[in-house]
């Protein structure tokens, strides 16, 4: 670690580097230009994200370790940043026009989008307790802002000033455990923690004790049940296009983030913290079930949707084996289509000029946009898991790794929630099909929703016709982990 | 001969149709009057293809044939597997007949949003021939369980004042029902390591696994078939949707149920089968007596129809679980049987309520006199339905009940009943509709059938006829398939029968 700066020992973390640098420029550019500049700001914004992600495509996956070892880059990792680069993409673009509309175009906005984007980064790359908690914060600080972004109207004040009470309390759980970790193991280090796990036996009780903090840190930023309360409140009250954000990036940064804290550190000790996911799986799945039943807000039923989603992604980190993780990154990644698809409509929902956000207002759907009600309802059928489209299969391979690891009671109750779960998505396609027409919504000028919208519907639905690719790319990343 | 893929072409040429529709602009009469024309077509080009299919199909060959593999989630072993044997062979014909049929009935019936209606009914159509025709149980599942869709559209768009409900009613419990199909598909997977159904059908699983694949299949196939006691979905389901909606849910999506059965079921698991055929033939002996007696007291045709359905479908498992070529072969038959039946008498109905707007009972009465071509056809329909000899129905429910008996007489003269108990609802029906004092004016004016509902009506009868007279047709077409099902099953449970006295023979030698 001493002698000289070796430029060529840190480009693993090129992209990152860039991101960075890129958000750092564009923040002092803002401060320059003002607020008349936010779209100029939001169009550079869009570019480094793509250059970022060209970088990334561009970079040998191996895995390779930058110096002091806090930073891991494998394939793993290169698949989970191309997806939260594509999800960044995508809710900028489609917030250019919302922060038009509702008259809160800052230029921070994206800045921050791009912070938050740089710290789910380095939480997929951390290989380190320390930088796991430095790159959780810089996400979760620019999350905290972009929920009370729209300052002037009190939801979006009561979401941001929620979502920092209890981010910051699940801060200080998550790092209270790191340090009962520490105390142990005598280590910061992934890999480190990992051979004293193996080698001293004694270690591993008090060590499971700050692992169930660090986990329940972790469940917050996946918004796990009994760690789910700020979710329903902070998707509602949140600005739109920073709901999009929350519900596409950050949960798929932070499951991505809590498999690679239980299969690197911890994989030793997988029938201990299993037990705990089982408990965070099977709560998830039953709450995010029963309690989007009677919402009567979209943004709200899609914030218990996610949560019912990520006890079925959790099912798959329960089988702990190479099978299981690629069967979570081929749900989340089939999620995270699937729900940019259907927060593109959400945004899209305005009348007069306001935008509306019950369910009752998509009544009618169908008469007055048909493609769009369409698309809308190839997407939630999707989301309920029925054939033949992608949301199938993401179940299906769930299931197939948890009745293959003899987890016959999680498959049956995944099943199960998922009937339940059915019921609120037909909903919406009731509402949209059957109900009489209401008022037609104002027509959506947001070229890049409706391409969103539309890049999302087709491939839920042409999925099936050639399906091995993605199923490889998620299962072939997921190998990296297991690479002794 | 070059081999050219019939199967997915018959699967896929609906699909085709129903993007074209869907590509189809304009709200006007002219679109709308376009698109029935290429739905009709489009579903008369794939009945082609079926007749083709029958046409050239081998009947003297058991297995399956018009085979198609091809890689479709190699790194799990799922492929694209299409085939078909005697069994699925003349579903898939059904399916074919049924569409058009449907399309014909909804002509004038169904005015807002023609182009969904016919796109939905198109979509369904590839989804149910596809569920005949998939020789991959992944395959299988996707299409059975996507059928779900367009139906629940169908019900929720197009139907009567309470479909939400039923539509609702409808998609949550079978879906309910199939998850659990879905993991016995997957524990099978697992264990076998193969989702190939011919590759599944050679080798059964172990016993006590029997016992829980055969239950969660049972989950999904008893409520789409549907098995008293899960049947409650079903009146809700067929009051509620437009006349083409009943007309191809009592003809072909019940059916599937039945096939499940006979594709899954009984070869798969032949212990399971043996060791629940008391409580699979005391569930249908219910079904076929409580339905009946229900649909005796029933005010709406509709409804009245949908319970004789639960009670035909109940021959239907006799037959199956019986276990014997007749019984096997009589409820393919009643089956196909039923499936041109209860679709007719639900077209008759809508012939009805096209013109009245009412399904009730007590609206009608002495129509004979203005409806004389109707009240003969209605006629030939109902008979069909009380299983008078020269009609389909007879055949069915004979050989079926001729199966029951071989097993046990007292199931057997309970489920012979159920003939009687359908003649008194079905001759009360008919009465009440067609003959009996005029009661009310309006029904009195009726026109007679119009030509369109000739030309859907007129086959029908024909059919029903035909294969009441020569049911060899169809018989000769199925025998092999059946004969090879029914030995498996034997041999299945032969060899866990000597399995369990091996050791005693080896000892005597």
């Amino acid at each position: 670690m001493q002698g000289e700066f070796e430029f060529s020992a840190w480009v693993p973390a090129l992209p990152e580097i860039f991101l960075a640098l890129a958000s750092m420029a564009l923040l002092v550019a803002g401060a320059f230009i003002g607020n008349k500049g936010t779209r100029v700001v939001c169009y550079a914004a869009l570019w480094s994200i793509a250059v970022t992600a060209l970088i990334l495509i561009g970079r040998d996956w191996g895995r390779s370790l930058v110096p002091g070892g806090m930073f891991v880059m494998d394939s793993f990792a290169g698949l989970t940043k191309l997806m939260i680069l594509a999800g960044l993409f995508a809710v900028v673009a489609m917030s250019i026009r919302y922060l038009h509309q509702e008259q809160i175009n800052r230029f921070e906005f994206p800045v921050l989008v791009m912070f938050a984007g740089l710290g789910m980064m380095l939480m997929v790359s951390a290989n380190d307790m320390l930088s796991l908690y430095v790159a959780l914060e810089l996400q979760s600080l620019a999350l905290y802002v972009l929920a009370a972004f729209h300052r002037d109207t009190a939801y979006s004040a009561e979401a941001g000033i929620k979502y920092f009470v209890l981010g910051a309390i699940s801060s200080g759980m998550l790092l209270f455990g790191i340090s009962l970790i520490y105390g142990f193991a005598g280590s910061t280090n992934f890999d480190m923690i990992a051979h004293r796990l193996e080698d001293m036996e004694a270690i591993r009780l008090p060590i499971l004790v700050g692992l169930v903090f660090v986990l329940v840190g972790l469940a917050f930023k996946i918004s796990a049940v009994p760690f789910h309360m700020w979710t329903p409140d902070v998707y509602q009250g949140a600005p739109t296009a920073v709901t999009t954000l929350f519900a596409l990036v950050p949960k798929v940064a932070a499951m991505a983030l809590l498999i690679r804290v239980l299969f690197g550190p911890f994989a030793a000790m997988a029938p201990d913290w299993g037990q705990i996911v089982t408990l965070l799986a099977v709560a998830s799945m039953i709450v995010g079930a029963f309690a989007a039943l009677g919402q009567e807000n979209i943004k709200r039923l899609m914030a218990f949707s996610s949560i019912s989603h990520m006890g079925y992604a959790l099912i798959g980190v329960i089988v702990a084996d190479e099978g299981g993780v690629g069967s979570v990154m081929l749900y989340l990644l089939i999620y995270m289509v699937m729900t940019a698809g259907v927060f593109a409509v959400i945004l899209s929902m305005r009348r007069d000029n306001l935008a509306v956000e019950s369910i009752g207002d998509l009544a009618g759907l169908a008469r007055t946009r048909p493609f769009v009600a369409f698309a809308m309802a190839a997407l939630l059928f999707s989301m309920a898991g029925v054939p033949p489209l992608a949301g199938f299969f993401g179940k299906f391979f769930i299931f197939v790794e948890a009745v293959d690891a003899g987890y016959y009671v999680l498959a049956v109750l995944g099943v199960l929630t998922s009937v339940v779960a059915a019921y609120y998505y037909l909903r919406i396609v009731k509402v949209m099909f059957f109900d009489e027409s209401a008022e037609p919504f104002d027509p959506n000028k947001s070229l890049s929703g409706r391409a969103v919208l539309f890049v999302a519907a087709l491939f839920v639905l042409t999925f099936i016709a050639w399906p091995q690719p993605v199923i490889s790319i998620a299962y072939d990343a997921s190998k990296a982990l297991f690479i002794q | 001969m070059i081999e050219f893929p019939v199967l997915s072409l018959m699967t896929f040429l609906p699909l085709l149709g129903a993007l074209f529709i869907m590509t189809v602009r304009g709200d006007g009469e002219e679109a709308a009057r376009n698109v029935r024309h290429v739905a009709l077509y489009t579903s008369l080009f794939t009945l082609a293809l079926a007749v083709y299919t029958v046409g050239r199909f081998d009947e003297t060959e058991a297995g399956f044939q018009f085979v198609e593999y091809y890689e479709w989630i190699p790194s799990i072993g799922v492929a694209w597997h299409m085939g078909i044997d005697g069994i699925s062979l003349l579903f898939v014909l059904l399916a074919a007949l049924l569409t058009p049929v449907c399309i014909v009935a909804s002509w004038e019936s169904i005015r807002v949003r023609v182009h969904e209606f016919m796109a939905a009914f198109l979509i369904l159509e590839t989804l149910v021939i596809g569920t005949f025709c998939a020789l991959d149980s992944v395959l299988f599942y996707v299409f059975f369980e996507g059928s779900l869709i367009p139906m629940f559209l169908i019900i929720g768009i197009w139907g009567g004042p309470r479909r939400i409900y039923a539509s609702y009613k409808f998609f949550l419990y079978t879906f309910l029902g199939s998850v659990f199909m879905l993991i016995a598909l997957i524990v099978l997977f697992l264990e076998k390591g193969t989702t190939s159904i011919p590759e599944l059908l050679d080798d059964p699983v172990g016993r006590d696994l029997q016992m829980w694949l055969w239950l969660a299949f049972l989950a999904s196939f008893a409520v789409k078939l549907p098995m008293s006691p899960v049947h409650t979905w079903l009146p809700d389901a067929h009051v509620e949707a437009p006349t083409a909606g009943s007309v191809f849910l009592a003809g072909i999506l019940l059916k599937i149920g039945g096939y499940g059965f006979l594709r899954f079921s009984l070869p798969m698991f032949p212990e399971a089968s043996q060791h629940f055929m008391p409580l699979v033939f005391t569930l249908s002996v219910f079904a076929i007596i409580y339905t009946s007696l229900v649909a005796l007291v029933q005010k709406d045709m509709k409804k009245l129809i949908a319970y004789s359905s639960v009670a035909h479908m109940g021959f239907v498992t006799l037959g199956i679980f019986s276990a014997s070529v007749e019984g096997v072969q009589g409820a393919i038959f009643q089956m196909l049987s039923h499936g041109l039946i209860s679709g007719a008498l639900f077209l008759c109905v809508g012939v009805l309520y096209d013109r009245l707007h009412t399904r009730e009972l007590g609206a009608y009465g002495g129509i004979v006199n203005n409806m004389p071509r109707y009240a003969t056809l209605f006629m030939i329909f109902m008979l069909g339905s009380v299983a008078l000899p020269g009609t389909s129905g007879f055949v069915g429910e004979f050989l079926t009940l001729l199966g029951a008996f071989e097993v046990s007489t007292l199931f057997g003269t309970l489920g012979a009943t159920g003939v009687i108990l359908g003649a008194a609802y079905m001759l009360v029906l008919y009465r009440r509709v067609v003959f009996g004092p005029v009661t009310n004016p309006e029904a009195a004016k009726m026109r007679d059938v119009n030509d369109r509902e000739l030309v859907v009506l007129v086959p029908m009868a024909l059919l029903v006829l035909v294969l009441g007279i020569f049911p060899g047709l169809v018989m000769h077409r199925i025998a092999p398939s059946v004969e090879l099902l029914v030995s498996r099953y034997e041999a299945g449970i032969h060899q866990s029968g000597q399995d369990a006295v091996a050791p005693e023979v080896s000892n005597a030698r």
